[in-house]
């Protein structure tokens, strides 16, 4: 993750990884989501949907961050995370 | 300025002013318009009498501003009313349109004045008859009322919020300026005695509720934005949940029931008054500002003892399509002064599948018939009355 | 559920929803998602930050209204679980004047597009801003008309082709931020699609503000506007457009100009407070004489 300062407890702390759900269905394979993570959790798969796109799939999970940046800008509400704290 | 909805007693007032005072009686409660001549004057006695009344005056920039916001306003449960003339007419007929497609109660007043175009904007005109049917694009069933005098400026605009309540469409009241104008007596009775209409709300669980499904009167009821049902409004043809839907059968469906929804109710919307019709040779059919010339013009012709009757319409759309193919099996003729060159004469024509003689006595606008043009016309025809006319 | 790291998306029967719904689901008309817009457009992610606002709004849903007019945004209030009205062209804003002025407890919003709002709706956004009537006016300028296939409109860039600019367009496109203040706007912002959270906050806030409140939203139009003039994917124009931005809080807004040579100036330029046309209504029973002109000014040099 490109960061503009190290957080001085990077190494103490870290943000637990969310739970990152994909609805194929939705997805309309822009890339939005896997251009704009800031932690390059996300990739386009080779896959096809019913409608012929290509959905992500989760590549790096243990580097996502739970920010939810990908439910935010997915145009589709095709993916969405649910944070450990959640819980 | 009172705050008092109901003015009941004896007034001398215009048209224009009775016709606001039937929109207050009948509940309106918002108004938003634009100035037009001959129909100012409904604007500005909304605007000293509303906001006395918690209702809402707004002018806005122009006319399809006016009724788009008359639009919106009955959504947030107002019963809302605009008013204008011709050019202002005709800049409306697109958001008409949307009111008849998404069902939407109001009333639009047009004040007509001689056209087209800017045409004669302080004198009569009826030339807007047509238009009121069919100026907006597409198909579709419309109300459209002929008051012919100050009283029933009063009593035919409450009877338009009515039917615009019971109906859920704007209902179009084609005045001229005439009746605009007419400075006469207007009695408003109590309020207790004025029959006020209110749209039908739908009580069901909004999780099952279909907004555009209709039982056997065909009359959706629909509910107000913020009653918690979050419906779904939309110009484009649409299904039974409100969502649009782009095909034919759609079409078929959301269509045919807009159109039926008036035409299988036409008996309880059309409205007409009837002279001397039993025995009748030839009846004049009128409305607006031509009935009282056609009035004068039958009595001084039955004084002479020519067979004459006279038909007003009190609604011109749906028009009276089942009397008149009833009286042309009857009668010889039908005499049709109008202030255009042919409008319900045109109906009247269609009407009488060729049983009957139809005769338009036109006038360009500017003014009104004379009784004794009306009385001469009738006279001319007589000679042609009498030949051997098959009746089917 | 853990995921795993593979090269094979997880797998989910088709049609069904993982276990737990999306967010924004409850905001969604659902049978209606997918929704028609394509891959990437900048509408999509302007929706998900408007439901974004909405929801922290905390305002009750049943007193929310949507209306949109005409046009590829227009078909917002389709998708949101409001009530919501989709009227004729251009006309968005004065329906919400009539709908906010006969129930002022409902909070309407205008969500529709940079053709339908401005060059049609021109005049209506000018008199509903003048009034200050109590909305807020969500506005995604794609440069085009996208949905009739992409023809020129008020707000395409000098030079540029569309279907009805083949040889390039001669016209200059309006500064909305300017033209809002200009007619006495309360809240002005302009963001791109991408900038999800910056815009949920704007909406947030301009929801929540009396007052006619006004937010540009700078979006691509892949399909039309980008392929006609050799913009690449969405994603390709998001990136062109995030590099030729600049965020200036604050900025005067005739400073926002979209031209060539500039960057495209973002942010928040106006938020100010100004009595709402039912406000001013409601007091002119105590106006004693016109507020402008009067006779001292003639003595005073």
């Amino acid at each position: 993750m490109k960061m503009w300062r190290k957080p001085l407890d990077l190494g103490e702390k870290s943000l637990p990884p969310a739970e990152i759900h994909i609805i194929e269905s939705r997805c309309k394979g822009c890339g939005l989501c896997v251009e704009f993570c800031p932690c390059g959790v996300l990739k386009m798969s080779d896959e096809f949907n019913r409608k012929g796109y290509h959905p992500p799939f989760v590549e790096e999970p243990a580097s996502c961050v739970g920010c939810h940046f990908c439910e935010e800008v997915c145009p589709d509400f095709a993916i969405f995370c649910n944070n450990s704290t959640d819980k | 300025m009172t705050s008092e909805r109901v003015l009941t007693g004896e007034h001398f007032i215009n048209g224009d002013e009775a016709c606001t005072e039937g929109a207050l009686a009948a509940g309106c409660n918002f108004f938003a318009g634009y100035p037009i001549t001959p129909a100012t004057e409904v604007a500005e006695t909304m605007s000293r009498r509303l906001p006395k009344l918690d209702g809402i005056y707004v002018q806005m920039e122009d006319e399809i501003a006016s009724i788009a916001a008359v639009l919106g306003a009955a959504w947030g449960g107002a019963k809302s009313m605009t008013s204008t003339s011709g050019p202002g007419f005709s800049l409306m007929m697109e958001n008409i349109g949307l009111g008849i497609i998404t069902e939407t109660p109001c009333v639009v007043v047009n004040i007509q004045r001689g056209g087209p175009s800017t045409g004669l904007p302080t004198t009569c005109g009826q030339g807007d008859i047509m238009q009121a049917k069919w100026g907006s694009h597409g198909h579709y069933e419309i109300i459209a009322i002929s008051p012919s005098s100050p009283q029933e400026m009063f009593d035919f605009t409450i009877r338009a919020f009515n039917l615009a309540e019971t109906y859920r469409i704007p209902v179009l009241i084609m005045a001229d300026e005439v009746v605009g104008h007419t400075l006469e007596r207007v009695t408003i009775p109590p309020a207790e005695k004025i029959k006020v209409i209110n749209r039908k709300k739908p009580t069901e669980s909004p999780k099952t509720y279909l907004p555009y499904k209709t039982d056997s009167s065909l009359i959706p009821v629909l509910p107000d934005a913020g009653d918690g049902y979050r419906i779904h409004i939309t110009g484009l043809t649409h299904d039974e949940r409100g969502y649009p839907v782009p095909d034919a059968e759609t079409q078929e469906v959301l269509i045919t029931r807009l159109i039926n929804k008036i035409r299988k109710n036409r008996d309880k919307i059309i409205d007409y008054e009837d002279y001397f019709l039993d025995g009748a040779k030839i009846v004049i059919v009128t409305y607006g500002s031509s009935v009282r010339p056609a009035l004068k013009a039958m009595r001084g012709l039955r004084d002479e003892g020519v067979k004459v009757g006279l038909l007003k319409l009190n609604t011109i759309w749906p028009f009276a399509e089942d009397l008149i193919r009833k009286l042309a099996k009857k009668v010889e003729a039908f005499v049709v002064p109008e202030v255009n060159f042919g409008q319900i004469a045109l109906e009247v024509e269609r009407c009488a599948s060729g049983q009957a003689l139809t005769k338009l006595i036109s006038h360009a606008g500017g003014g009104i018939h004379r009784p004794q043009q009306i009385a001469d016309a009738v006279k001319k025809i007589l000679p042609e009355l009498g030949s051997k006319r098959k009746k089917r | 559920m853990k995921q795993k790291a593979s090269k094979k998306p997880d797998k989910h029967p088709p049609d069904k929803h993982p276990p737990d719904r999306h967010p924004k689901d409850k905001l969604l008309r659902e049978d209606r998602i997918p929704h028609i817009w394509c891959p990437g457009c900048g509408i999509g992610s302007a929706f998900s930050s408007c439901i974004t606002a909405l929801k922290k709004t905390g305002i009750d849903y049943d007193r929310l209204a949507v209306v949109s007019g005409i046009g590829c945004t227009g078909r917002v209030a389709g998708y949101l679980n409001l009530d919501s009205f989709h009227t004729t062209h251009g006309r968005a804003i004065p329906f919400a004047t009539g709908l906010k002025l006969a129930k002022p407890e409902m909070n309407v919003f205008v969500f529709s597009g940079e053709g339908d709002l401005f060059s049609i709706g021109g005049n209506h956004f000018m008199h509903a801003a003048r009034k200050n009537i109590d909305i807020t006016v969500i506005c995604v300028n794609n440069m085009n008309y996208g949905m009739t296939g992409g023809q020129v409109s008020a707000n395409t860039p000098t030079g540029a082709i569309t279907s009805t600019t083949p040889y390039g367009n001669a016209e200059v496109p309006l500064n909305l931020p300017s033209l809002a203040a200009a007619c006495g706007a309360v809240y002005i912002a302009r963001w791109l699609s991408l900038d999800v959270r910056r815009l949920a906050e704007s909406i947030l806030e301009a929801l929540l503000k009396p007052g006619f409140s006004f937010i540009e939203i700078l979006a691509p139009c892949p399909t039309a506007f980008g392929r006609r003039n050799r913009l690449g994917s969405a994603l390709d124009m998001i990136k062109l457009y995030q590099e030729n931005s600049v965020i200036r809080n604050g900025v005067h807004p005739d400073e926002t100009v979209i031209e060539e040579g500039k960057k495209m100036v973002l942010g928040k330029f106006i938020d100010t407070e100004r009595p709402t046309f039912l406000d001013r209504l409601s007091k002119t029973s105590e106006l004693k004489s016109t507020a402008w002109p009067k006779k001292e000014m003639a003595a005073q040099r």
